[in-house]
């Protein structure tokens, strides 16, 4: 169905077959995208083509498609998540981009985020690293206190959850000059730190999610503040000040070092 | 029939869940170290029941498709959760939760299960604030409540638009704790394609890895069904991409009961499908019902001119808006339940009352204006504005407005390109939620033995429709409070089993069935794609399964789904290899699944013959057009057990007793 704005697009994009090839940018065309549709849509469409001219359709990783899960992780004409903020590559919209334009599409860049195929990565280490101390040491029983025994002052409980919002999606490490996840670790060191419940381990936890950060090889911060500007949920610089207050004082006072 | 025995303890309702965990077998620390248990999915149910057997001390094994663990789909969850904390001194109680749970699920649920549900749910948020999940707070620096459709409490917890997200994450958290001891092996981008019996019970799964294609045996004394709902069966749908069946009917091939397939949830407020590029639907959450209206304009012509582009939403005089669910059901208004607020939005638009200037022409109006000037005229008293404009009392409400749903307007805004704060949202209902599932007794356990599934997977709390943030409030229900005792009383008989070893030939078979299935998608090199399949099956589902079902449509659908799924295995082309990631293989394995539960949904719904909650046969129906039940003919559970072809499945039912509460005509009016 041809529509009268439709858009016709000349697509670059990363095609690499696994992790120990080494990949390069082809180009494809598409045609008649509807203004409406979401990049990722474009996306189903191309793979579309892709399989019915007996091609190999592009692999990248999506899933919620509402911006929430943190799958979607493309590096779009140098941005990650492309033009636009506070959204993710699903919530980019073709209205965005004019007829006859050249995208360039491009999977997150980190040595800590090894390229899986094409534009899928693998972003295990911040697995790694919540597992390091991305919790509050609290078993399930059914005979924790009442959930209103600790009153919240509602400022804290607001910057937590703002914290919280982040959806893990890496953008922080791919926007960086120096890949470093300090927005990334930030976000859930801070999100405890503000919280009554977090502050018991909040020396240990935050000692801790930093070393396993710098054992899986991100870089460090030197306060560029493009991680920022790109994340998907606007997480404020605000949180690795916090995370560096907190591990200078972790450091010179906690019990284990 | 006598395979469906649902184990409700004996004794008063009240009583039940308390006497049964007094009585049940426990396993003691040393024993729960030989004993592993295989989690599938890691959502709110599967991740909350990982953690909590991990803490216990069993071994687990969690399982997931996803990158990791934290993506589940649980995660886009939006409104809230319920419990019965009564914070707000408005009447709430554990026997109202339950009640308006069985009502709102219109008489079709168990009702053992959801009291315990109501009972466990005030434990749900204080285990979660524990975890340090952000809730909302007043500012007294309390917790927060706001009020969901089908009651009239304010029971609903949340943290803005994204409640789903943090509880999700709090699981998450404690899954790591759990990972990073060991307690939990994690296998991300891994998916279980068939269970394995030995002797008749669940003893393991064959998986793929979807890096490196391989398929993988692992074994466990308990296998956990935790892979959510099948709502993907109609293609576009507000379930992830990748949101699928298949755990559950690969279980439900090797034994396990499908029960209630028909009774699916159309969420009544979700973006309207802009054309046929669409992938996926995105839902607007339902706690915006609390403040906004829904209309349509009183006069055709006006929806005509407005279809056509030449006339505003905010040109309609007041007095020519029809806000069609406070003029039909006055005592709940905008606040019924979905499958109320859906069947109303399809009567309207198919009147020719619909707003939609998309390909279909079906929307209606959620609007804002209202409350933004209510708000206003609140914000303006507390901060002694007198005599204030219309414009600044407008300033004051948007301000609130953004506070309660900033985040919501702004995704709306970003899909639709409309400022929601100056003219109505247009929404349309989509399919959102799957009450049926996998059948499941009271301790949660398949008629497989050993076998659970909880959560969405399951088919148990929710009778035929759900009510708004009762999802999220199951999930954790199942997976942090209840299987951590039931599946205990199972497992204490396989203390002296010690490990099951993967080399037995059933693991043999099943791997086998499993790799020529894919080898096969390989091989067949037909002509279309598996998306091609899918958006076909998608077709007829809505129009024929859909919000209204009658019998003409049903059987034409059993048929038509039959032929797709014919050509599917003759036509359809999986690029690609096996043993690397191949997402269309992935997509290929699941839609084959989806093309076999489409016709036993249809089936299921074409022998219920009455309209109950998200199940609506037109034969069935007042003359104003509400759902009329036949109890004398279908208090029952369907549960389907497979024979081979979907028209085979044998149907077994599980009498509804109703004990506790009278079976009456659901009414909102």
């Amino acid at each position: 169905m041809s529509t009268a704005n439709g858009l016709n697009l000349t697509l670059k994009v990363w095609r690499q077959k696994n992790d120990k090839a080494k990949g390069q940018m082809e180009t494809y065309q598409v045609s008649d995208i509807s203004p409406d549709s979401s990049f990722l849509e474009m996306m189903d469409i191309l793979n579309e083509k892709l399989i019915n001219d007996g091609g190999d359709p592009v692999a990248f990783d999506h899933d919620c498609r509402e911006g929430i899960c943190g799958s979607c992780s493309m590096f779009i004409n140098g941005e990650a998540h492309g033009p636009g903020r506070e959204i993710t590559t699903c919530q980019l919209h073709m209205r965005e981009f004019k007829n006859g334009e050249t995208i360039y599409i491009e999977p997150w860049r980190a040595k800590a985020f090894p390229v899986i195929k094409d534009l899928v990565v693998d972003r295990g280490a911040f697995d790694r690293i919540m597992a390091a101390g991305g919790f509050v040491s609290v078993n399930t029983s059914g005979n924790t206190q009442d959930a209103n025994a600790i009153p919240i002052p509602k400022a804290d409980a607001d910057k937590a959850f703002d914290a919280a919002t982040c959806i893990g999606c890496g953008a922080c490490v791919a926007s960086c000059k120096n890949s470093s996840a300090m927005l990334f670790v930030s976000a859930k060191v801070s999100q405890f730190a503000l919280l009554p419940q977090g502050k018991v381990e909040a020396k240990e936890r935050v000692l801790n999610m930093v070393q396993q950060m710098d054992d899986e090889g991100f870089g460090n911060c030197s306060n560029t503040g493009a991680c920022e500007v790109e994340c998907p949920k606007g997480i404020s610089l605000e949180n690795i000040a916090r995370m560096n207050r907190e591990y200078m004082s972790a450091s010179f006072t906690a019990d284990k070092q | 029939m006598t395979k469906l025995d649902s184990k409700i303890p004996k004794g008063p309702i009240k009583d039940k869940w308390t006497n049964y965990k007094n009585n049940i077998k426990l396993v003691n620390p040393a024993n729960k170290r030989s004993i592993d248990v295989i989690v599938v999915g890691t959502g709110l149910a599967g991740g909350s029941a990982a953690a909590s057997l991990a803490e216990l001390g069993y071994n687990v094994k969690a399982f997931c498709y996803q990158d990791s663990p934290r993506r589940a789909h649980s995660i886009a969850a939006q409104g809230g959760i319920n419990a019965a904390k009564n914070y707000q001194g408005d009447g709430d109680s554990t026997y109202r939760l339950f009640y308006d749970t069985v009502k709102g699920g219109d008489y079709r649920s168990r009702e053992a299960n959801v009291y315990r549900l109501a009972e466990v749910s005030a434990n749900i948020i204080d285990q979660c604030v524990a975890q340090g999940v952000p809730f909302a707070r007043d500012y007294g620096g309390l917790l927060d409540n706001r009020s969901f459709g089908g009651v009239q409490v304010s029971r609903t917890f949340y943290a803005k638009g994204q409640t789903g997200q943090q509880l999700l994450l709090g699981c998450y958290s404690a899954m790591s704790r759990q990972i990073g001891k060991g307690k939990i092996k994690m296998y991300n981008r891994h998916e279980m394609l068939d269970i394995v019996k030995v002797d008749g019970k669940a003893r393991g799964i064959i998986a793929r890895n979807l890096v490196t294609g391989e398929i993988e045996r692992h074994s466990a004394h308990a296998v956990v069904i935790a892979s959510g709902g099948y709502g993907n069966v109609f293609f576009l749908s507000t379930n992830a991409m990748g949101s699928n069946v298949s755990a559950g009917w690969k279980v439900h091939k090797k034994g396990a009961f499908f029960a209630n397939p028909c009774y699916t949830q159309i969420h009544p407020t979700c973006i309207p499908q802009h054309g046929d590029q669409q992938s996926k639907l995105t839902l607007m959450s339902e706690s915006l019902r609390n403040d906004g209206r829904i209309w349509v304009p009183k006069k055709k012509e006006d929806s005509e001119a407005i279809r056509a582009g030449k006339l505003k939403p905010t040109q309609i005089a007041e007095a020519d808006r029809d806000y069609y669910l406070e003029r039909r059901y006055p005592s709940f208004g905008n606040l019924v339940p979905r499958d109320v607020a859906s069947r109303a939005a399809k009567e309207r638009c198919d009147a020719g009352y619909g707003v939609g200037t998309n390909e279909t022409g079906e929307a209606v109006y959620l609007d804002f204006s209202s409350a933004i000037m209510r708000y206003g005229q609140e914000q303006a008293n507390i901060q002694h504005i007198h005599n204030a404009s219309d414009a600044k009392i407008k300033e004051l409400g948007v301000d609130v407005i953004e506070k309660k749903y900033g985040n919501l307007f702004q995704m709306y805004e970003k899909i639709t390109a409309d400022d929601p704060y100056k003219t109505p949202m247009k929404i349309y209902p989509a399919v959102h939620y799957t009450m049926g599932g996998v059948w499941v007794d009271y301790n949660l356990m398949t008629t497989i033995e050993g076998c659970y599934a909880i959560g969405e997977a399951n088919f148990s709390d929710h009778g035929a429709n759900r009510l708004g943030a009762s999802a999220l409030m199951q999930g954790l229900a199942d997976g942090y409070f209840v299987l951590p005792y039931t599946i205990g009383d199972y497992l204490a008989n396989d203390i002296r089993t010690g490990e099951i070893s993967t080399d037995l030939p059933e693991f043999v078979a099943a791997e086998k069935e499993v790799t020529d299935q894919i080898e096969f998608f390989i091989n067949n090199k037909g002509t279309k794609s598996v998306d091609y399949f899918h958006k076909r099956l998608g077709k007829v589902m809505w129009n024929k399964v859909g919000m209204a079902r009658n019998a003409k449509g049903l059987t034409e659908a059993i048929a038509e789904i039959k032929e797709i799924r014919e050509e599917f295995w003759k036509e359809v082309k999986v690029p690609g290899s096996a043993d690397s990631m191949n997402p269309e293989l992935e997509k290929a394995g699941r839609v084959a699944d989806f093309l076999e539960l489409g016709e036993l949904f249809a089936r299921d719904a074409l022998l219920r013959e009455e309209s109950c909650g998200g199940h609506y046969r037109e034969e069935y129906s007042t003359e104003e057009g509400e759902a009329m039940r036949d109890d004398e003919h279908f208090t029952h559970v369907s549960a389907w057990e497979f024979k081979g072809e979907p028209a085979d499945a044998v149907l077994h039912q599980e009498a509804l007793n109703y004990e506790n509460i009278e079976l009456k005509t659901r009414s909102y009016k």
